[in-house]
């Protein structure tokens, strides 16, 4: 079985949902991101979401905007991601390992050249934001015949049919976008969430994970009743830009990891 | 591809926009097969823009340069005072079509959020435009006119606080309120039907032009000039010569300090392919992809992509793209507010160097346009502040030697 599959199945048996957690490669700074993600996995993480800093992340809110900046200024680039993706997976074979990144730096460092490396580092897929379905097939052929991954999107804006055609292949996980706008955390789930998802799970041939807002532990036990996993970003990557010690923002993020389990 | 130009464009955006770019799209198809539509859109270009735009004969600019017959296509006298309204108007249509309230843009010299701002107050919506930081500060009274409009001006701080972060910004609300909100795009850029409809809307232009160049000169142009940010008045223009093998098509971007030190917004002149807003185009990026900040001294050129179309007009060289430097653009500037009387915008002076480059090469039976996109009432301070920090004599002495 796949190391994603196996993630799902596991948790699926300890009745909990697969927690996935993201991390911008390169905040607060390249060392101690290094040092921040192995926090994420030790608090309890099942995937890890590797972001990968870009200079108009135009689907991401505030916070993650400003920890792409700040890795950016410290001369984060893809393969320094790379590189990182290698060590934690050298330490944590069981992790599920996913790149996160806008389509135009998976470009230019050629997508033939990054799947094949993702794919000896045995990273397991990549998800990229702006790159829908009408576009994938860009990629899609690279990471087949590299084994890897490609996370497909849906959202409350996705009609029915579109859903099922979106899904038809998926592998790994499908992940929901709980709300129609950009990354960043929120009061309120949205009243629709449990059925958008059940109709989801109902035609998605590989497990569910939900996204976009949840910031507690309460919002990710309320999301996992209905997901088979969830996400969480922008809530990890808050206290990475707060500005203060390196020790503190790696408490805090750990204990934040912690209580979404 | 019926979203792609060649290999370029595209809609490289987030699932969440991917229904709404159809919604649009499926709109757009309708509506410009719809004669109603047509008609109230016919109707307010003529009463409302103050359309068709003169085709001017520059009797003295053909004079000092000594060569072509040099026209000027008059987009500047147009109700707001550039091109932008023709394509502002057309999407406000749909947008009330669709049943939005609420219109939002980018802008970067501001012209393209007055004309949106414009259409919002005769509709009777809501408008919310995001400009740079930058911008806010050299376009000031653009600004200004904005908020009299009744528009909300959203200063965008992040990134290099001009055009591109207004874009972003402008996409990061569309995606969160595309349910009652129309995104205005105001270029020939963005994911795909953008590119299309601006165009369309924008090829008045060039059809106008092809008619009245045909009934004052007989003939067609030999060139037709533009200038070139994301290539809005550059593809409205040439649209009405595109099955013309004889007229020659010439987009001029903003070569900035100059192509060699790297601060420019000469996208196909000195960009690589890639992907930002959601088309793939040249695009001003460094080698690891991540995308570069433009220089000009025009803020409405200072875009580091440019509309898709243009990239495949370049790459079939049915246009060539030229790069004109910010000294060159403000002699111009300067050039033609003293020979004619008109004060051209900055990024229509980019053309305007353009045609002094090369006029002369021609004999006098020739016939050149230059697309005077706009007018240049915004860009006093800029000039100004240019010019404090570059004294320039040699525009001011050939234009007094030539009188």
């Amino acid at each position: 079985m796949d190391r994603i599959a196996g993630i799902f199945e596991r948790c699926r048996k300890e009745e909990r949902p697969a927690l996935t957690v993201f991390a911008t490669c390169g905040c607060p700074s390249p060392e101690e991101s290094v040092e921040l993600m192995e926090e994420i996995i030790a608090r309890g993480a099942d995937i890890l979401e590797i972001g990968v800093p870009f200079s108009d992340p135009m689907a991401d809110g505030a916070v993650i905007q400003q920890a792409s900046d700040l890795a950016l200024r410290q001369g984060m680039t893809l393969e320094k991601v790379l590189e990182t993706a290698g060590r934690l997976r050298a330490h944590h074979p069981e992790t599920g390992l996913i790149l996160f990144s806008y389509f135009n730096v998976l470009l230019q460092y050629g997508l033939e050249r990054l799947t094949s490396r993702l794919a000896e580092l045995d990273v397991d897929g990549v998800l990229v934001v702006d790159l829908p379905f009408e576009e994938r097939d860009e990629l899609l052929p690279h990471c087949r015949a590299h084994g890897l991954h490609l996370i497909n999107l849906v959202s409350p804006a996705t009609p029915p049919e579109r859903m099922r055609r979106i899904v038809a292949d998926a592998t790994g996980f499908v992940y929901y976008v709980m709300v129609c706008g950009v990354t960043g955390t929120r009061d309120e789930l949205p009243p629709e969430l449990a059925d958008n998802l059940n109709r989801l799970r109902t035609v998605s041939p590989v497990p569910v994970a939900a996204g976009f807002g949840i910031a507690s532990g309460e919002a990710a036990r309320m999301v996992g009743r209905y997901a088979d996993g969830v996400i969480v970003g922008s809530a990890a990557m808050r206290p990475a830009i707060s500005g203060r010690s390196f020790p503190e923002i790696r408490k805090e993020v750990g204990a934040l990891v912690a209580s979404l389990r | 591809m019926k979203t792609h130009y060649g290999i370029y464009g595209g809609q490289y955006v987030a699932e969440t926009l991917m229904p709404v770019l159809q919604e649009v799209e499926t709109a757009y198809e309708s509506a410009r097969r719809d004669p109603a539509f047509v008609r109230e859109l016919a109707e307010l270009l003529t009463d409302y823009v103050g359309r068709e735009s003169p085709l001017y004969f520059a009797r003295n600019l053909t004079r000092y340069c000594g060569g072509a017959r040099i026209f000027l296509k008059r987009e500047d006298l147009n109700h707001t005072g550039a091109h932008k309204v023709n394509n502002t108007i057309g999407q406000a249509l749909l947008a009330r079509r669709m049943g939005k309230r609420r219109l939002i843009a980018e802008t970067g010299a501001g012209m393209h959020g007055v004309a949106t701002a414009t259409v919002a107050a005769l509709f009777g919506m809501e408008c919310e435009v995001f400009m740079g930081a930058l911008d806010v500060k050299r376009q000031a009274p653009n600004v200004e006119r904005m908020q009299v409009l009744g528009a909300k001006v959203t200063a965008v701080d992040a990134g290099s606080a001009t055009l591109k972060d207004a874009m972003n910004e402008a996409i990061r609300d569309w995606t969160a309120t595309a349910d009652h909100t129309f995104y205005v795009i105001g270029t020939v850029a963005g994911p795909y039907p953008y590119p299309r409809i601006v165009r369309d809307f924008q090829s008045v232009i060039g059809c106008e032009t092809r008619r009245q160049c045909l009934e004052k000169t007989g003939k067609l142009p030999d060139e037709v000039i533009a200038c070139v940010g994301g290539g809005s008045n550059a593809m409205g223009m040439f649209a009405g010569f595109l099955d013309d093998a004889s007229v020659k098509l010439t987009g001029v971007e903003a070569g900035g300090e100059g192509l060699e030190t790297g601060r420019h917004a000469a996208s196909i002149n000195g960009g690589r392919v890639g992907v930002l807003h959601g088309s793939k185009c040249y695009l001003l990026q460094d080698r690891d992809g991540q995308i570069l900040e433009t220089h000009s001294v025009s803020a409405g050129l200072d875009y580091p992509g440019v509309g898709p179309e243009h990239c495949l007009l370049a790459d079939t060289k049915r246009a060539r793209y030229t790069t004109v430097n910010d000294e060159e653009a403000i002699r111009a500037f300067e050039l033609l507010s003293r020979l004619e009387g008109i004060i051209p915008a900055l990024e229509s002076s980019h053309a305007v160097a353009q045609v002094l480059r090369t006029a002369g090469t021609y004999s006098p039976d020739a016939v050149i346009v230059v697309n005077l996109s706009g007018r240049g009432d915004k860009d006093m301070d800029s000039v100004r502040r240019y010019r404090e920090t570059h004294p320039g004599e040699a525009a001011t002495n050939q234009s007094e030697t030539q009188e």
